[in-house]
């Protein structure tokens, strides 16, 4: 049988950078197929060539046998090539419909269109079990849902061969599961499925065949049945792997954190937190599972000073947190710097660096006010000296504290706001998302300095989404869901299974 | 490694450069159309501009007031506020010197007497970039819009003060003439080879302002966190800034700025308040502030190259009857064009170039 796709000696440079090397490899018609690789592996890249993002420089590009030219995403579509974005495309104040329909309108007329369109979307929602209804608006559904109204455009579009860029980041455990269900459907339908994800537990279940890319170049191409993870991780990153990170015995000291009933109202009047109580000890990390958008992210940003709550009380360290009497967060959070918080944020682009400074300004940022020399201004001769002394310490690459830092790696710029966060000697650490589009060597490396971090007797508050990291790090887990907590466990009872439900909305009771 | 963007060195020097030239093109153009010779007549502007001496001190002395304007817009778009108003803050920072002037010309002696109206000047700009910052900063509201509105509020405001001011028995719509302690002392006291010029010690406060603004925004924390809030108002929030208050402290920086440009202007060359006074060169401002990419150097040479074509302007209508005096204020606008709006507009083909180069 021909193969759907066959790349032959696919070759891409960003002029010194070798994105894509050499790349061949094949994906037979009706499997899933996983291709997985740590950031900056040559994946994206190579979609993207697939998609018509990009060109390659050389190298063919087969699809269904016959070589083919792809220069724009219209080129993909028209040869049944579907990709579902790990950021969705969608319009959030349109119906799935008019979502579907947008780019195929079907000429200037729509209502006649819209009822033909309609009647398809049924069709195929029912023969894949999508449960989608196609007069829902998109910014009513969840993030499930909304993931299968992406998928629904690809069928509709006579998608043949999916490609999904990590489309389980967003989703809990059971939405995975149902993710999976249709697409074994699709499967059985005889349709093609790239799967891209760095998740192995996912390649292992649902994958029929697996490449591996490191830098540029398959290292890899395995039948799943015949591999394991431990395989794959290693051919991932190139070296072995330390599973568990060593830990110094569970001893947690005095209450740093004491969260009571925690309210956040917004100004449409729907609760983003309710509710929330729990506390955190010295020498403890306290993982908040969760989906993202369940409130994680405001609860940190309220504990960061950068939003005020509307109701409840926090204690750091026998103190309350000075929320009362204000009308917005405004400097709040350089008060509760003061005061002994780190806060690593969770869209360390938006909050944590400025891309156009330096690293070494970055290292300051947030504590300009402690680097002044005598004439008020800043000592940058001290601000150079500390600045070079973390980047060693915290093994940033490029050593470079010149550099602007947005041309650093997402790893790398992770590793100078932890090491800015960590230096200031913080009581209380708030980290959000510490490992996001990081990659695996990187992981280890910021894994390692929480758990230092905790030996320390330093009191972590951690949220993440990926259950992996939770179990890496965790002493004890909280899951949240719609602003409220749902569960709380000891490590010691990690459960996927019943973390997946708590996460889900599914109370303990 | 391809490059994604340009050095610095192209960003700062090649690409004003470029532009700048693309400007001056499109002048020569239209001199070649008003049936003069193009090269005859760039001879000339920059002949009466900056190769004589009373010529140059002429074009320092506007350029003194462009360097404060352009302070004013440069100071606020580094905190990420674009402060169209510098206009109608000069005019009030004129309000601002006048009334300190018609108060105390009589009693004080000049070395108190010029600060007070600096200081009042400083004042009056201020305040009125105020409300704007504030309403950025609680309500919203854009300062684009606001600024804007309030030139226009500013010239009917000032419109009506100055018509009150105007001595009985005066056909000038101005105020009285100052005493002569309120003037600013010219260079030309103390170098006479200067001639007959207003060049005045504002130029030096000026040179001063922009040694003070280097400083303030790149080595002291206020800078720093000034710039943060400019490039990502999430980030600086996390930083600790409070957002609010830096968008008021920098419109009244912004705006003490614009209403120093008047000192110039008034106590250095006219001696009274008229109606309007500014002539544009708040606007002005808002292209020394692009051309000159807010950095101190950039600022004074783009203020010097505005005061040039000014100066060179004036002469060549004089010389060349065919040229009418409006031709400098078309080339001002071409310039705006050039190196304002279109800013970038060689950058892509430069990168292209580099890369290019760099392979080969």
């Amino acid at each position: 049988m021909q193969p759907a796709v066959e790349f032959r000696n696919i070759s891409k440079a960003f002029a010194a950078v070798q994105a894509n090397a050499d790349v061949s490899f094949t994906i037979d018609r009706g499997a899933i197929h996983g291709v997985i690789g740590e950031n900056g592996a040559g994946k994206s890249t190579l979609m993207s060539i697939l998609y018509g993002y990009y060109k390659a420089d050389s190298g063919q590009l087969l699809i269904d046998g016959q070589e083919r030219s792809i220069r724009t995403s219209h080129d993909a579509i028209a040869l049944g090539i579907g990709m579902v974005h790990q950021h969705f495309m969608l319009v959030e104040n349109m119906t799935v419909l008019d979502n579907v329909m947008l780019g195929s309108e079907g000429g200037f007329k729509l209502a006649a269109h819209r009822a033909q369109v309609e009647a398809k979307l049924r069709e195929i929602c029912a023969r894949y079990r999508l449960d989608v209804d196609p007069l829902a608006t998109v910014h009513d559904l969840s993030v499930g849902a909304q993931q299968r109204v992406e998928i629904l455009k690809q069928i509709y579009r006579s998608a043949n061969i999916l490609i999904l860029d990590e489309p389980t980041a967003v989703l809990t455990a059971q939405e995975t599961a149902s993710l999976f269900e249709i697409l074994r459907l699709f499967k059985e339908q005889g349709k093609t499925i790239i799967l891209i994800t760095h998740k192995l537990g996912e390649i292992m279940e649902i994958t029929d065949q697996v490449t591996v890319m490191r830098g540029g170049r398959v290292v890899g191409a395995v039948d799943t049945v015949s591999t394991s993870k431990e395989q794959l991780a290693n051919m991932m990153v190139g070296r072995p792997i330390q599973s568990e990170l060593p830990r110094a015995p569970f001893k947690p000291g005095a209450p740093v954190l004491a969260v009571a009933g925690l309210n956040l109202t917004d100004a449409q009047g729907v609760k983003l937190l309710d509710d929330v109580s729990f506390t955190l000890r010295a020498g403890e990390i306290v993982a908040i599972a969760g989906v993202s958008g369940n409130g994680q992210s405001e609860l940190m940003e309220i504990l960061s000073g950068m939003r005020l709550p509307t109701g409840g009380r926090v204690d750091f360290l026998g103190q309350h947190l000075p929320y009362t009497g204000r009308t917005h967060a405004d400097g709040l959070p350089a008060t509760f710097r003061k005061l002994g918080i780190g806060h690593v944020p969770e869209d360390r682009l938006r909050d944590g660096v400025i891309k156009d400074f330096s690293v070494m300004q970055n290292t300051v940022f947030g504590y300009q006010d402690r680097v002044k020399n005598r004439w008020g201004l800043f000592d940058f001769d001290a601000i150079a000296k500390r600045c070079g002394h973390l980047l060693n310490a915290f093994d940033v690459r490029p050593n470079n504290p010149d550099l602007r830092i947005g041309l650093l790696s997402g790893g790398n710029q992770q590793k100078v706001v932890i090491a800015r966060e960590v230096s200031a000697q913080p009581k209380l650490m708030l980290v959000g998302q510490p490992t996001r589009g990081v990659d695996i060597g990187t992981i280890e490396a910021i894994h390692t300095q929480l758990l230092r971090l905790r030996d320390e007797g330093v009191a972590i508050l951690l949220v993440s989404v990926e259950l992996e990291e939770v179990r890496a790090l965790a002493d004890r887990i909280v899951v949240m869901s719609g602003g409220r907590i749902t569960g709380e466990l000891p490590i010691e009872e990690f459960d996927t299974t019943r973390i997946g439900l708590l996460m889900g909305g599914m109370h303990k009771s | 490694m391809k490059k994604t963007e340009l050095p610095r060195w192209a960003t700062a020097v090649v690409l004003p450069l470029l532009n700048l030239l693309s400007a001056l093109l499109v002048a020569a153009l239209a001199i070649h159309l008003l049936g003069e010779s193009p090269v005859e007549s760039l001879s000339i502007l920059i002949h009466s501009a900056l190769f004589n001496l009373e010529g140059l001190s002429y074009t320092l002395f506007y350029a003194s007031t462009f360097i404060f304007t352009g302070l004013a817009v440069s100071i606020a778009m580094k905190g990420g506020l674009f402060n169209i108003g510098a206009e109608g803050q000069m005019y009030l920072g004129g309000l601002g010197l006048t009334v300190a002037l018609l108060a105390f010309d009589n009693t004080l002696p000049a070395w108190l007497l010029i600060p007070v109206a600096m200081l009042g000047s400083a004042l009056f700009g201020a305040a009125w970039a105020f409300l704007p910052g504030f309403l950025q900063a609680r309500r919203g509201s854009h300062v684009v819009v606001t600024t804007i509105m309030f030139n226009f509020i500013a010239a009917d405001l000032m419109n009506t003060i100055i018509l009150k001011l105007v001595p009985a028995g005066q056909q000038n719509p101005a105020s009285r003439v100052f005493a002569a302690a309120a003037e600013m002392p010219r260079l030309n006291t103390w170098m006479p080879s200067l001639g007959d010029t207003p060049l005045n010690i504002s130029f030096l406060i000026a040179i001063a302002a922009l040694v003070i603004y280097g400083v303030m925004v790149w080595r002291s924390s206020w800078g720093y966190q000034l710039r943060a809030t400019g490039l990502n108002q999430h980030a600086a929030h996390y930083a600790g800034v409070s957002i609010s208050r830096m968008v008021i402290v920098t419109m009244l920086v912004s705006g003490a700025l614009a209403g120093l440009a008047a000192v110039n202007s008034v106590m250095g060359s006219t001696h009274y308040l008229s109606l309007n006074f500014p002539a544009g060169a708040g606007f002005v401002g808002i292209a020394i502030a692009l051309m000159g990419r807010q950095h101190p150097v950039g600022i004074f040479l783009s203020s010097v190259l505005f005061g040039a074509l000014i100066q060179g302007g004036f002469d060549l209508s004089l010389e060349k009857p065919n040229i009418p005096p409006e031709t400098f204020i078309f080339i001002q606008g071409l310039i705006i064009l050039f190196c304002g709006a279109m800013e970038n507009f060689y950058g892509p083909a430069l990168l292209k170039l580099l890369n290019l180069g760099r392979k080969g």
